[in-house]
């Protein structure tokens, strides 16, 4: 194992070039561009043996690599807001198809206005398209879920595509020293995809038929199931590249929750900065915690309850805004998740950092004293908070 | 014998709704779709078969030296009788 100083997007490209991926077809756009600019570097030096497809939009892009993995090749991508948004209808044929692709995301926001910097709306935009969703809080992460990610979506119980989630700049354009494994130890934690399904001349298949209102049905409710593969198979890779790497991933990680009275659960860069404010709280004597969520989808509803028993109040920390609706889409789940076993838990959406706005240690320190005060509440609540707009 | 006319339930369609036998569309009738069924008048027919090339069904079928609708495909479309050139096709309602 060496430390190498890798951008968030360089470690996702990285790690895709030691996964001995097959095929990747791509379309730049910021701030994801670096990762295929990387992984082409790689195909044009030889590094690799990938047949790099150059597409005129997203939506060939990954026309390109569904094609692609029918075929049984390894397949990744990566884009970004509205390259995900353009995507946005093979993300479901993917899924649908049960194809087991991998793409990074540089989360970024959505137009208009124009935007190129960080936050959550474009895979929120996206989150009922059926890929596995994880969220990586810095490079090292990054670089971790990309292989691993490999493994999951390939798993013949699993076959479905997964995205890897960055923040569009605080992530992905920022250096880091990060452990990256040896290629012969990636090789032999990632053999070669097999998969019995594949596309063979000697044996057709039809594939992408038309179900009518007699069969779709069906069809839908098994995905809904496959869903439910997703974390026992998780846990066993993370088991695994446990045991080479050093570091051991799951559906979340928590930080100061054995005693917390409240806790922040969020997604991606902003976790760093609530564990950096929490450390200097609980110094103080105060009672507070981070979840952090790696995975979004599937949503791991009950070992969340779980570790939210014993709170007294929770901020569900949300980098989007679902217009409309009551809550921001991670509460929304949370909610939907603790309904009737948590009766009592006082819930603050703290909704924050839309087009890159950076989220201070001192704003999530007003954070956590506004869910220490609700916590004192009688009766349990849901509120909605806006952090670091002007009014 | 395919899913088709199995009706599977969820648990036994197969993944990604991957069809490995050739022929289904075969076993999947359409013709319950028609609301207006073609009707051959045999006195008009001078058995020129336009109906024949043109129906994108397949589902006018030759016998012998003329044609006869396949109901179980036909849905009513109507391209047979627009087509006739002798308006020996007339569309009744089902």
């Amino acid at each position: 194992m060496k430390r190498i100083g890798l951008t968030g997007d360089e470690a996702i490209a990285y790690a895709a070039k030691q996964c001995d991926v097959d095929v990747v077809s791509a379309y730049p756009i910021t701030p994801q561009t670096i990762i295929v600019e990387k992984y082409s570097e790689y195909v044009a030096n030889g590094e690799v043996d990938t047949e790099f497809v150059n597409v005129e939009s997203e939506h060939s892009a990954l026309s390109a690599c569904i094609g692609a993995s029918l075929t049984g090749a390894r397949v990744f991508t990566a884009t970004a807001s509205q390259g995900l948004a353009l995507m946005h209808e093979l993300l479901y044929i993917a899924s649908s198809l049960r194809c087991p692709i991998v793409m990074g995301i540089a989360n970024r926001a959505l137009s208009a206005p124009l935007n190129i910097h960080g936050d959550h709306s474009d895979m929120m935009g996206s989150r009922d398209c059926g890929w596995i969703q994880i969220f990586a809080e810095n490079a090292q992460e990054a670089y971790d879920w990309t292989i691993q990610a490999f493994r999951l979506s390939e798993d013949p119980e699993v076959l479905l595509p997964s995205s890897i989630n960055i923040d569009g700049f605080i992530i992905s354009h920022s250096m880091e020293g990060v452990e990256v494994l040896e290629d012969e130890a990636v090789r032999a934690f990632l053999p070669p995809r097999s998969d019995a399904r594949a596309i063979d001349p000697n044996r057709p298949l039809t594939i992408g038929p038309v179900a009518l209102p007699d069969y779709y049905f069906e069809f839908k409710r098994q995905q809904a199931e496959v869903m439910k593969k997703v974390p026992p198979v998780l846990e066993r890779v993370c088991r695994e590249f446990g045991k080479i790497s050093g570091r051991r991933y799951g559906k979340f990680q928590s930080y100061g929750m054995e005693d917390a009275r409240t806790a922040i659960i969020c997604m991606g860069s902003a976790a760093g900065t609530a564990r950096h404010v929490a450390k200097a709280l609980r110094g103080k004597g105060e009672k507070v915690g981070v979840v952090k969520l790696w995975l979004y989808r599937p949503f791991p509803a009950d070992e969340l309850v779980r570790e939210l028993e014993g709170l007294k109040s929770v901020v569900v920390m949300d980098r989007a805004i679902s217009f409309g609706a009551p809550l921001g889409p991670l509460c929304s789940d949370l909610i939907g998740a603790i309904y009737g076993k948590l009766p009592k838990l006082k819930v603050m959406n703290a909704i924050y950092g839309l087009g890159g706005r950076d989220i201070t240690a001192k704003e999530i320190e007003g954070i956590y004293r506004e869910g220490l005060r609700m916590a004192k509440a009688k009766a349990p609540m849901v509120r909605v908070k806006y952090v670091g707009v002007r009014e | 014998m395919s899913a088709v006319e199995k009706r599977l339930g969820w648990r036994k369609v197969p993944p990604g709704g991957a069809i490995s036998e050739a022929g289904s569309s075969a076993l999947y009738k359409t013709g319950t779709w028609r609301s207006f069924r073609p009707v051959i008048d045999e006195a008009k027919c001078t058995k020129c078969l336009i109906c024949w090339i043109y129906c994108p069904d397949m589902a006018v079928r030759r016998i012998n030296d003329g044609v006869e609708i396949d109901y179980e495909y036909c849905k009513g479309c109507g391209i047979c009788a627009t087509e006739c050139p002798v308006k020996a096709i007339r569309m009744e309602e089902e």
